[in-house]
């Protein structure tokens, strides 16, 4: 891409998409939900705006954690098994600890499961991909052994999470209290402070970042001990939304978060893209799977679906930026 | 003589770590034996094929993240095929398997050449897809093995012209798989193709100039992965009798023991001996924490530790090997 060539329509196009990746994104949703209204037509009320905004807030905060590691070029796939610890281990812990501390111990576990993550990638250089599976692995081992020494407890999930799971004011689900403000923090974070503006330096041009004195594996290490923080975080929220304390509570939103993350413009190879996307994307995504429960198709079908949406949207970008 | 010990010692080291583990294991459990090492075998058969068509991509410069999830389709292929099928039909149904894995991995070398987009991002698309495939062909455990492909991995080596005492403790398994392995990949490392695999994983643009076409020796070495996947698919079928269509903890498994065989991910270097020995000395630590009466999910978490840590101390080894 060099300055003097004059870029075709249809590049030129592209770039626009590809700056401004807001407008497309929010017109597909308007033709998804429009989709939606010919195939069901009874289906669309405040009720059914405030459920699908209900289960896109959790999707949406994972969907977080994948679109600031992919500012820097990385990914996380811990955050669904970090997102069933931290549930787990705060809807088990709370009859006998009480809640406060159950929910310390929980998002403590959140944190060293970001900490190693932070470790292997930061210091070791392993590839985000492979660190955060194999984490996510051992991690799945760990809840394993923890759930034998709780069996018999019981399970007591805390009243205010209750409310922020499925608690509803003015129609509107009251998850939004947290969203909300945490939506608003993230995007802030990554447009005005240095922190954020370091994400992309590093994603952009990992060398030229390092000669520009930014110390990229200390930005790395919180960057991923960030990403569990808020992982563990949805965690807590998605366990007041189902109300049960299971062993994959939120194991199926790892592919959807990292699907919501690229529909959203943000790209997997570091340095473009940002969280306002993000949101439409991961609201797109539970509009898309509204449709294909209602046309019955099966699991099976879906995963392909998604791995398809990832493939062919980046397919798209790398077309549409010349990046390779 | 000693130039051959010395390019091999990484080999030959973990030859000794292996008969060093399996010395400690009979002295944990005296009554070790035939048996012991025939179901030490069998456990190790899928892995070692993972890993092996592992090796192969990272040889030539990739990675294959959808490698567990082709071995999920050739599973449930093969298991529904095979359901009730004659003995003749069963065999076609293997060979059918088998094309099935090759035309997986040439998509996903296919998807990679074109689209331009970075493999581990494409193979973490279509881990996604084959997982779909896998669940829509067989949306539960089922199906099953014909008895003479059963008949291949369980049990010892009995030869026709030799007492059955001097051959029976040979596993059949480890049999299968040096006989599958070498007649593969023999004749495919004398060849031009092997030599290109090693080309382009060493230095893909020098490789280029060369006239070594990279593209299509990419797809090639994608779809030589596959091969062994459904190999290795079809070994979860022989050793269970059914098909699975989740699939097993392989993908890691696999990246650690093309690590800890001294492939260097990043391509061009290494064998494949190196990586199937590495995978019997992982297994053997398993079967030894069994002995040990070492609660299995305990067990599980100290083999991700020791995976993740290997995969941690190949990406620091990496480094400074790029950087020298």
């Amino acid at each position: 891409m060099t300055l003097t060539e004059s870029p075709s329509p249809l590049g030129r196009l592209g770039r626009v998409v590809v700056n401004n990746p807001l407008m497309p994104l929010v017109g597909l949703l308007v033709a998804l939900i429009a989709v939606l209204a010919i195939l069901n037509p009874t289906i669309l009320s405040l009720f059914w705006v405030g459920n699908t905004i209900k289960i896109a807030i959790p999707l949406a905060m994972l969907a977080a954690c994948q679109t600031l590691t992919m500012l820097t070029g990385g990914i996380d796939l811990s955050v669904g098994t970090v997102a069933t610890i931290t549930a787990f281990v705060a809807a088990t812990l709370s009859p006998l600890t009480g809640v406060p501390v159950a929910i310390v111990v929980a998002l403590a576990c959140a944190v060293t499961v970001g900490l190693v993550n932070g470790f292997g990638i930061a210091v070791c250089r392993v590839h985000p991909l492979i660190m955060t599976l194999g984490t996510a692995l051992i991690a799945t081992g760990c809840l394993l052994v923890y759930q034998r020494y709780v069996i018999a407890t019981g399970v007591l999930i805390p009243d205010f999470l209750l409310w922020l799971g499925t608690g509803r004011s003015f129609g509107l689900p009251n998850g939004l209290f947290l969203f909300v403000p945490f939506a608003v923090l993230v995007i802030w974070a990554q447009r005005r402070t240095g922190f954020g503006r370091m994400l992309y330096a590093i994603g952009s041009n990992e060398a030229a970042a390092r000669l520009s004195g930014v110390r990229v594996w200390q930005v790395q290490f919180t960057l991923y001990s960030l990403s569990s923080v808020i992982a563990g975080m949805t965690g807590l929220l998605y366990l007041g939304q189902i109300k049960t304390a299971s062993l994959s509570l939120a194991l199926p939103l790892d592919l959807p978060s990292v699907a919501a993350a690229v529909i959203g413009g943000t790209s997997i190879f570091g340095g473009r893209g940002g969280y306002g996307g993000t949101i439409i994307g991961a609201l797109i995504l539970t509009v898309l799977t509204t449709m294909l429960t209602l046309m019955q198709i099966p699991e099976g079908g879906r995963r392909i679906l998604f791995g398809l949406i990832i493939l062919a949207v980046t397919a798209l970008y790398v077309r549409l930026t010349n990046q390779n | 003589m000693r130039r051959v010990l010395t390019n091999n010692s990484w080999t030959i080291g973990l030859a000794g770590l292996l008969a060093f583990l399996l010395i400690a294991t009979k002295v944990i459990q005296p009554d070790f034996g035939v048996s012991g090492l025939d179901s030490l075998a069998r456990a190790a058969l899928p892995f070692a094929l993972a890993s092996v068509g592992m090796a192969v991509v990272v040889i030539a410069g990739g990675i294959d993240l959808s490698m567990a999830a082709m071995m999920a389709v050739a599973s449930v292929t093969g298991a529904v095929l095979m359901n009730g099928a004659s003995d003749g039909e069963a065999a076609l149904a293997v060979l059918f398997v088998l094309m099935v894995g090759i035309g997986m991995g040439a998509i996903n070398g296919t998807l990679i050449v074109l689209t331009r987009v970075p493999d581990i991002v494409v193979t973490l698309a279509m881990l996604f897809v084959w997982q779909g495939v896998a669940l829509l062909i067989l949306n539960a455990p089922g199906g099953s093995a014909a008895p003479w492909l059963r008949g291949l991995i369980v049990g010892g080596v009995t030869l026709p012209f030799l007492p059955a005492a001097l051959t029976e403790w040979i596993p059949k398994a480890l049999v299968f798989l040096i006989v599958v392995v070498g007649a593969i990949w023999l004749p495919l490392r004398r060849s031009k193709l092997g030599l290109r695999f090693y080309a382009i994983g060493s230095d893909p643009l020098a490789a280029y100039r060369s006239g070594v076409p990279v593209g299509p020796t990419r797809i090639a070495a994608y779809a030589v992965a596959g091969l062994f996947a459904a190999l290795g698919g079809l070994s979860v079928t022989m050793g269970t009798g059914i098909g699975e269509p989740i699939p097993g903890p392989y993908l890691m498994a696999s990246v650690a023991a093309v690590v800890l065989g001294g492939v260097v991910l990043g391509g061009g270097r290494g064998g494949l001996l190196g990586p199937i020995l590495a995978v019997l000395v992982l297994r053997t630590v398993r079967m030894d924490l069994t002995l040990l009466s070492i609660d299995p999910n305990v067990a599980a978490i100290i083999e991700g530790t020791i995976m993740a840590v290997v995969v941690m101390f190949g990406a620091v080894l990496a480094t400074r090997g790029r950087k020298t």
